[in-house]
């Protein structure tokens, strides 16, 4: 079994993470002699999608089940047929560059746009013919600020209160604990637009929590926020499951769902490319990110060699003529690869370790790089504006 | 203007402590829903109360410049002209309003916030609908605020407040009909400053091509029939003889067919459109 699922991964993936899949492997051996298989082949799902499903559709513990979900806009797929299965009371990150779909994906899922063909069962409603029932367990905080900038923080959360079936009473006590618990308490009676942005993020997240829902939506949550406003979500965001509460959350950085989510779908085009716990992940993709930058250009190649033969992976050259990078499966074996240098008298300027670029991440999974360029950006603010 | 800093650390625990998926209290009705809408649009006006300063702005300068500049020469006198002008300016303070209802719910529907409001277990429509009452409630305080200028001015209304209060209920009832092809455009029309444009370029014609500032028997022959068509001029009718107590049943009934036909055509199109939407 491991073995056939296991050619399927790297038929699917492709030969760049057959090298990683090996040393996972052998981490997991060397981890522990008991899980070796079991960590076979959950590293061996990345990538083979269709098997797993089949084998776990009918379990009525996930908080989302979709098979085959799609949506086209124009003709053209903006979701192509993607396969999530989010247990409950996870956090689940989906990860993926600009117009990977990430949105579409979360607005079909909060029943806010219709899907065009698959299936999905999100906490065991039917998307389009039960969504005023699903409605009333869900909440989304959209990419682009939900909340009304022309109220106060306080009137925001009452507003969505009174929706909910609060009395005026008991929307303005509960918008006050909400205030309160986030942080906003002292700036509760200005408009939410002189707010800064992570007051502002955390009072979207707050009004997605007046009632607490049994399943959250967080689209790009930390997009466009300073690192201390960052870590004051990403606090918030671990909290959220202490209720029981599922969290779905996009992002664009890999270190954000390794951070957070138990789990981690990476997509691009729409279509699902890896999933899998952040360990197996990153056991595909390799530990961290190995930059090393020579003193001397001309030295490049031989470092090359040399680095290869310590690491056991491919290592490229950066577009900076004294750069190279690589994928390394473990910390250890970085600095192994860069006593070899210096055994070899090759002197090395600077070099950092670190978390895979969501970047480093594809191009390990499919052989090329996102495309994060000005077209498909230009396309989102069009999209942005247009609606 | 600054953004807010002063931030207290916020405490993991805290936010365990308001999470409680069992509290959900039971959902409201759809009329709820439609007044905590409206209540929505009332703090926009607490918010931005410039906003009926514009409102009301360009009728008060068309007031004033009309009755001293032009009344003497087209009624006799400033008092006869005005006592003839306001309930016209009234009429094209509302019709002008009801071009916002179609321009904010366009931008508004650019915004994360309907986003939200739609993933919320509301009535899908409520929004809108709330939003159309927020509209009317600003229109009315539109049409206080020209009342009250003309009667600074020396305007009298024979019926006195009664007679002002059934203006202002035939205004309202006029604007809800007509927002109704607002709101489609701005459901169709992609940015708001086409809704604005195309907005003028249908009301610029029937609010100044009816008997708003003169009396049509003035005009050409061609022009008296063109404005026999005008619901616009037919409202205006309509509030001059409740304000002078002389109207009948038919030119109230005559003001109403139009937006009586709009509501028909432009309620169930425009619904349909939004609940289309996403
Ligand atoms: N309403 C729409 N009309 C037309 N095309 C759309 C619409 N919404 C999304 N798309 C297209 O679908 C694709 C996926 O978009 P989506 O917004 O889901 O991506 P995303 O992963 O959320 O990207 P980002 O990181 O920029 O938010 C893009 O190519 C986008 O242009
Ligand atoms: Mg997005």
């Amino acid at each position: 079994m491991s073995g056939a699922v296991r050619r399927c991964a790297v038929g699917q993936v492709g030969a760049t993470i057959a090298g990683g899949l090996n040393q996972a492997v052998n981490i997991e051996t060397n981890q522990s002699e008991g899980s070796c298989v079991e960590g076979v082949e959950r590293t061996a799902y990345l990538g083979c999608f269709g098997e797993r499903t089949q084998h776990a559709m009918t379990t009525s513990d996930q908080a989302v089940e979709t098979h085959g979900l799609r949506k086209l806009y124009g003709g053209k797929p903006a979701v192509d047929g993607i396969d999530l299965m989010i247990p409950k009371g996870s956090i689940f990150g989906l990860l993926g560059p600009n117009g990977a779909g990430k949105t579409t994906t979360v607005r079909m899922l909060a029943t806010l746009a219709r899907p065009d063909g698959g299936e999905a069962r999100v906490l065991g409603h039917d998307l389009v013919r039960e969504a005023a029932a699903l409605r009333r367990r869900i909440a989304l905080t959209g990419q682009f600020a939900s909340v009304d900038e022309d109220l106060s923080g306080q009137e925001n959360l009452v507003l969505i209160g009174r929706l909910l079936g609060f009395s005026r009473k008991g929307a303005r006590a509960r918008a006050e604990e909400l205030l309160e618990a986030f942080g906003i308490a002292d700036a509760a009676n200005k408009q939410a637009k002189s707010y800064s942005g992570g007051m502002r993020r955390r009072l979207d997240i707050a009004s997605s929590l007046v009632t607490t829902p049994e399943l959250l939506f967080l689209d790009e949550p930390t997009t466009g926020l300073d690192p201390r406003s960052r870590n004051q979500v990403w606090d918030i965001i671990r909290r959220l499951t202490a209720a029981g509460t599922t969290v779905l959350l996009t992002t664009q950085y890999l270190e954000e769902a390794d951070q957070l989510a138990d789990r981690i779908a990476v997509i691009d085009h729409g279509r699902m490319i890896a999933e899998g716990t952040s360990t197996e992940l990153k056991a595909s993709v390799g530990a961290g990110a190995l930059h090393v930058r020579l003193a001397e250009p001309g030295r490049r190649e031989a470092a090359q060699t040399i680095l290869e033969k310590a690491l056991g992976v491919t290592v490229e050259f950066d577009s900076e003529p004294r750069r190279l990078n690589a994928m390394v499966p473990d910390d250890a074996s970085a600095g192994h690869a860069l006593a070899a240098l210096a055994d070899a008298g090759i002197a090395v300027s600077d070099f950092s370790l670190g978390q895979p670029s969501l970047d480093e991440v594809f191009f390990a999974l499919t052989g090329h790089h996102t495309e994060t360029e000005t077209p498909v950006a230009a396309e989102a603010v069009s999209k942005e504006a247009a609606q | 203007m600054s953004t807010i800093e002063g931030e207290k650390r916020i405490a993991g625990a805290a936010i365990e402590k308001v999470l409680d998926t069992s509290v959900r209290p039971d959902p409201p009705g759809p009329l709820a829903n439609v007044l905590t809408f409206a209540w929505r649009g009332l703090l926009k006006i607490k918010h931005m109360p410039e906003q009926m300063f514009d409102a009301v702005i360009t009728p008060v300068m068309f007031t004033v410049m009309f009755t001293y500049l032009f009344g003497g020469a087209l009624a006799g006198s400033t008092e006869a002209y005005l006592q003839f002008l306001l309930p016209g300016i009234l009429v094209q303070t509302v019709m002008f309003a009801t071009i916002y209802t179609g321009f904010t719910l366009n931008t508004d529907l650019g915004k994360g916030v309907y986003d939200r409001f739609r993933s919320l277990p509301v009535w899908r429509l409520s929004p809108i609908m709330g939003a159309m009452v927020a509209d009317l409630q600003r229109h009315t305080i539109s049409a206080i605020i020209v009342f009250l200028i003309g009667l600074i001015m020396g305007f009298r209304p024979e019926t006195g407040l009664l007679g002002m209060i059934l203006v202002i209920l035939l205004l309202d009832v006029f604007a809800l009909g007509f927002t109704w092809i607002f709101v489609t455009v701005g459901l169709v029309v992609r940015s708001s400053s086409s809704v604005m444009t195309m907005s003028w370029f249908f009301l610029m014609p029937i609010t100044f091509g009816s008997n708003i500032f003169v009396d049509t028997a003035t005009m050409p022959q061609w022009l008296q029939t063109a404005i026999a068509f005008n619901p616009v001029a037919h409202l205006t009718t309509a509030a001059r003889g409740i304000l002078d107590g002389t109207v009948d049943a038919s030119q109230i009934g005559l003001a109403l067919i139009a937006p009586a036909v709009l509501t028909v055509i432009f309620a169930p199109l425009s619904l349909y459109l939004y609940s289309r939407k996403g």
